[in-house]
């Protein structure tokens, strides 16, 4: 390692905990219809697993809803995951 | 310059010359002076920062983080029962490794209710990450704070430095103040951590019982590393401006048989009765601890020592006192003195001196006998 790691920090695709999105209990789904490619759910999402073309990533994303909650067209809806 | 100041005006003039990008804080006495003086430079335009006013210390410190983790330099102060309110946000700044600079105004924690100084609010956050260091004057309020943003800034650090002056003896008392014309002495500031917009990420997330660890013991890394940033912070302070300073304060110690520890206002006082007992043949010194994170070692072997703590940890003892029983192995007469304010004079400090018992713990003003 170059860099010396002072401070936890976790980026897309390569979080600090492995992939967290295994611990999802509710899944995004987004509604293209709806959607005006905005960009506020990329912006708001904790783990930044939407990338700038607004794909979701799903081996990050935890499932928090934040997206779904923000999102002005309610284009996000939130699917219990099957098991 | 040479003016008249109270210490609370030394480290807004401090601030002033540092120059922060951010000063987030929360009024309370006997600080309030600090951020007071600070909104007025802000207001007046000498000083050219952000100043948000919040509404508890817990946002203060909050704000200053987020301020910080953009990479900009930022400062806040507070005392007592405010640096309490923000203590979780104390430990996030240090876990986070962010430079921020907070000076703390030594107060007692009620109740009973009391405003005068007392070390035990800042002792009760030493083992969070911040460097603390104490001051005995004005002046030296004002170049601590100075050379604060440096130490907490250098690459080996990162980590955020309180600088700690007892309330009223020095936050409200007026004495000479020599500022001076700090150039090039603080670097610009370089968060290697800092947010980029381009390449998003989270700041301080879950971190596994496998990972946590290491991020610990690099904060104690940068603890170590900081002995000799800040050794040589002070050296290149007394090369430019003059005024000398080390971690621990020696007076009259070389051929010291009692050697009186103390720390901040206290750590003066004991200078004059080291006067005064010389004066009687008695060969007294005294060591003054300015940095009590990371804790300084003294020299005491072969010396009678008396500590003088204007603290205590309750079912434990005086801190400095058992902290140099654990770091020197020292046997010292504990006394505890100048809690929320007690008036201890020079005479006082002789009189402990005088009558010491090695291994004791002694009250002054509860218990008979010195």
């Amino acid at each position: 390692m170059s860099t010396r790691m002072r401070l936890a920090i976790s980026r897309p695709t390569r979080g600090a905990c492995g992939k967290t999105g295994s611990w999802r209990v509710f899944r995004p789904i987004v509604d293209l219809e709806k959607c005006n490619s905005c960009g506020i759910c990329a912006m708001f999402c904790p783990d930044a697993a939407i990338s700038e073309d607004l794909e979701i990533d799903l081996d990050f994303c935890k499932g928090c809803g934040i997206c779904a909650h923000e999102c002005p067209k309610k284009a996000i809806r939130m699917e219990r995951e099957e098991k | 310059m040479l003016t008249v100041a109270t210490g609370n005006k030394a480290v807004a003039a401090a601030v002033k010359d540092a120059c922060p990008s951010v000063v987030a804080a929360y009024p309370i006495t006997p600080q309030t002076e600090i951020v007071e003086q600070i909104a007025e430079y802000v207001t007046s335009g000498e000083l050219k920062s952000q100043y948000i006013p919040v509404e508890s210390e817990h946002s203060a410190m909050a704000a200053c983080i987020g301020a910080s983790i953009t990479g900009v330099r930022t400062f806040t102060a507070t005392s007592s029962h405010g640096l309490h309110y923000m203590h979780e946000m104390v430990n996030w700044a240090a876990g986070a490794r962010l430079p921020i600079v907070m000076a703390n105004v030594n107060r007692a924690l009620g109740p009973g209710w009391n405003i005068w100084a007392e070390h035990t609010d800042a002792f009760q956050e030493r083992d969070t990450g911040w460097l603390q260091v104490y001051v005995g004057s004005v002046q030296e309020a004002y170049d601590a704070t100075l050379m604060a943003f440096r130490i907490a800034e250098h690459e080996s650090v990162l980590l955020p430095v309180m600088v700690n002056l007892d309330g009223f003896l020095l936050s409200h008392s007026m004495h000479p103040l020599q500022s001076v014309e700090i150039r090039d002495f603080i670097p610009p500031i370089h968060l290697p951590h800092a947010i980029d917009t381009a390449n998003p990420a989270g700041y301080g997330t879950l971190t596994g019982p496998d990972q946590y660890f290491r991020f610990r013991w690099d904060i104690e890394r940068s603890m170590r590393d900081s002995v000799n940033v800040i050794r040589e912070t002070e050296e290149d302070f007394r090369h430019r401006f003059g005024r000398e300073y080390h971690p621990v304060e020696e007076y009259r110690c070389d051929d010291a048989d009692v050697v009186v520890v103390a720390m901040g206002t206290l750590g003066k006082e004991a200078e004059v009765a080291v006067d005064l007992l010389r004066k009687e043949g008695v060969k007294a010194g005294s060591m003054r601890i300015r940095w009590f994170r990371p804790f300084p070692r003294l020299d005491l072997s072969g010396r009678d020592v008396v500590v003088i703590d204007r603290d205590y940890s309750f079912g434990f003892g005086g801190v400095i006192a058992r902290s140099l029983a654990a770091t020197e192995g020292a046997k010292p007469f504990s006394v505890i003195a100048g809690l929320g304010g007690q008036e201890v004079t020079y005479d006082d400090i002789a009189g402990f001196v005088r009558d010491r018992r090695p291994g004791e713990e002694f009250w002054f003003g509860v218990m008979p006998d010195v």
